[in-house]
């Protein structure tokens, strides 16, 4: 498995992959944490839908890190992407084949190419984190937000919860992507319909009818990054990610182990 | 342990109803080169597919380096492949693909650039692979099947895309591979190629094997034959005759005549032709190809042009 792990660090690690996806991470998270910051004011609204997120929200303990908690749904379709993508690629460019002839274990190589994938989600999850806790640091001033609590035990706590609440979520999305690839075989294929379903397909059925959003698994990948929510609590939507997360990942590696690579 | 590298018992691969390899049996002696031959869709890659573990049989067994095929993980570090050409990142340069597989297989790096070397692709392996020729990406599906300093070498038509010179370079490198004790398993459907290099040869048609054994063997199941012509007007008809009537089967193709007989026949028909007046301006024995014999024993009509 760590032979397989090192093989995929090396595509994953070279730099149009990493250092794009982390500019392209980064400008996220920068555009999430200026708009909150910058338009703190704006009677429209500065947070996802229109809601407010007030100055006095990001002078708790939580705040310093709110704004890279908020981004939580963006890196995780990041993420969902990636593992899609490199997962369907070894089936296009037929490079399955010889992963699976230098390691036949068919297992090894899903674990060795997960793991490889988590690790750079979660590099990618601490750039992040970096960036939007560095630019809240930054526009604190500028936005009037006081950010003595910033400092303190709590908010230590605080932020490592919601690293840990935004590192899960990201990687449960990735896994969602893998999946994905496993089953459709085909990069473009997995990506647009994983992207379609969490963007588009989860929000239709959610506006026409609230209640379904506990049944929803990019609701609560969402919500668990967000640390929970006043509908669905935090303990909820863990529950429910682990049981459809270990379900879908079974059934893929089912697949995955008895089908015969014929590309 | 038997001196054979692979071993093949009536193994099947079906696919509905239709059998892709049906009962396959054949044997390929360590150290050699075997050639595996037949007309695409003849089930060559079905069946290195599973040899290399990547689909399962739906019947028979097989063995390499007398380990069972159901345990692919005790000889495929042995064991390298090239199937059904060259795959590997585009965005990745010759040498990080290499990499990619040493690592998955646990191989030295190190052996990395005498390998690219070898294939000639020393002075391009910082290259990315998108920017290869189809005949770099060949030689550099080539230099990853080596990467396990291989025991048997297992090659899909290692040569599609190369130029001559580039065939000749690949023909060398498998004969000296072969010659340092690598059993070279190699598929390809450039007849004449093969039967320059292997040394024993698995023939399939249609998912069956219709021959397997040394080069040779197959070779002697064809007759030799005698071409013949003539600048009579009936000469390769009347030559016709006479050979019918010694009980050589006969062809005519245009000018020349075609008969099924060995070279020494040839002096006794001229000296036939010559006594009911014929003149005889060709008397040419055709040393039989491995072309013809596998033209003759798939069913193709290429015959005739092959025994041109």
């Amino acid at each position: 498995m760590l032979r397989v792990f090192a093989g995929e660090w090396v595509k994953l690690r070279r730099p149009t992959l990493l250092l794009g996806t982390l500019g392209a991470v980064g400008g996220l998270v920068a555009m999430v944490t200026s708009v909150i910051y910058l338009l703190i004011d704006d009677p429209g609204g500065n947070g996802d839908r229109g809601r407010t997120i007030s100055r006095e929200i990001l002078q708790l303990p939580s705040g310093f890190s709110l704004t890279f908690a908020q981004s939580a749904g963006l890196l995780g379709l990041v993420a969902l992407c990636i593992f899609a993508a490199q997962t369907a690629q070894e089936y296009t460019y037929g490079t399955l084949r010889n992963i699976l002839v230098r390691q036949p274990s068919r297992m090894k190589v899903l674990a060795g190419k997960y793991l490889a994938m988590s690790l750079f989600a979660l590099i990618v999850v601490i750039f992040a984190a970096i960036v939007g806790m560095g630019l809240s640091y930054a526009l604190s001033g500028r936005a009037k937000v006081i950010t003595d609590a910033w400092f303190t035990t709590d908010a230590l706590f605080d932020t490592a919860n919601s690293f840990a609440n935004v590192i899960f979520a990201t990687i449960a999305h990735g896994t969602v992507g893998m999946v994905l690839g496993l089953l459709l075989r085909s990069p473009i294929s997995s990506i647009s319909i994983g992207v379609i379903w969490i963007l588009i397909v989860e929000s239709i059925l959610v506006a026409v009818r609230g209640s379904f959003a506990k049944y929803l698994p990019g609701v609560q990948l969402s919500n668990i990054g967000q640390g929970g929510s006043d509908d669905l609590t935090f303990i909820y939507s863990v529950r429910y990610a682990l049981i459809f997360l270990l379900a879908v990942a079974i059934l893929a590696s089912i697949l995955f182990k008895r089908r015969d690579v014929a590309n | 342990m038997s001196n054979r590298a692979l071993i093949v018992r009536d193994l099947s691969k079906k696919y509905g109803d239709l059998f892709a390899l049906s009962h396959a049996n054949f044997e390929v002696p360590l150290g050699t080169i075997c050639g595996f031959v037949g007309p695409n869709g003849s089930g060559k890659t079905t069946t290195i597919r599973m040899l290399l573990a990547l689909i399962a049989p739906s019947g028979g067994s097989g063995e390499v380096l007398d380990i069972s095929i159901d345990e692919p993980e005790k000889y495929l570090p042995f064991i390298g492949a090239m199937i059904e050409g060259p795959a590997f990142y585009p965005a990745l340069t010759g040498i990080q693909n290499l990499k990619v597989l040493a690592k998955i297989g646990g191989f030295s790096l190190d052996r990395i650039p005498g390998l690219l070397e070898l294939v000639g692709l020393g002075n391009r392996g910082d290259s990315k692979y998108k920017t290869y020729s189809l005949g770099m990406k060949q030689r550099l599906g080539i230099a990853a099947a080596l990467l396990p300093n291989p025991k048997v070498l297992i090659l899909d038509e290692p040569t599609n895309g190369l130029d001559p010179a580039g065939i000749q370079e690949v023909r060398d490198l498998l004969r000296k591979l072969a010659d340092s004790g690598i059993t070279v398993f190699v598929s390809s459907h450039l007849l004449s190629e093969l039967e320059m290099i292997s040394e024993y040869l698995v023939v399939l048609r249609e998912g069956r094997v219709i021959f397997s054994g040394k080069t040779k063997e197959l070779l002697a199941k064809q007759q030799p034959r005698i071409r013949v012509k003539s600048n009579h007007p009936n000469g390769i008809q009347i030559a016709r005759e006479i050979a019918e009537e010694s009980g050589h089967n006969c062809e005519i193709f245009g000018d020349e005549l075609l008969v099924t007989a060995p070279p020494e026949y040839g002096s006794e028909l001229n000296l036939q032709s010559f006594s009911r007046g014929i003149t005889l301006t060709e008397i040419s024995p055709i040393h039989p190809s491995l072309e013809e014999t596998f033209f003759e024993m798939t069913g193709t009509e290429m015959i005739h042009e092959a025994g041109r």
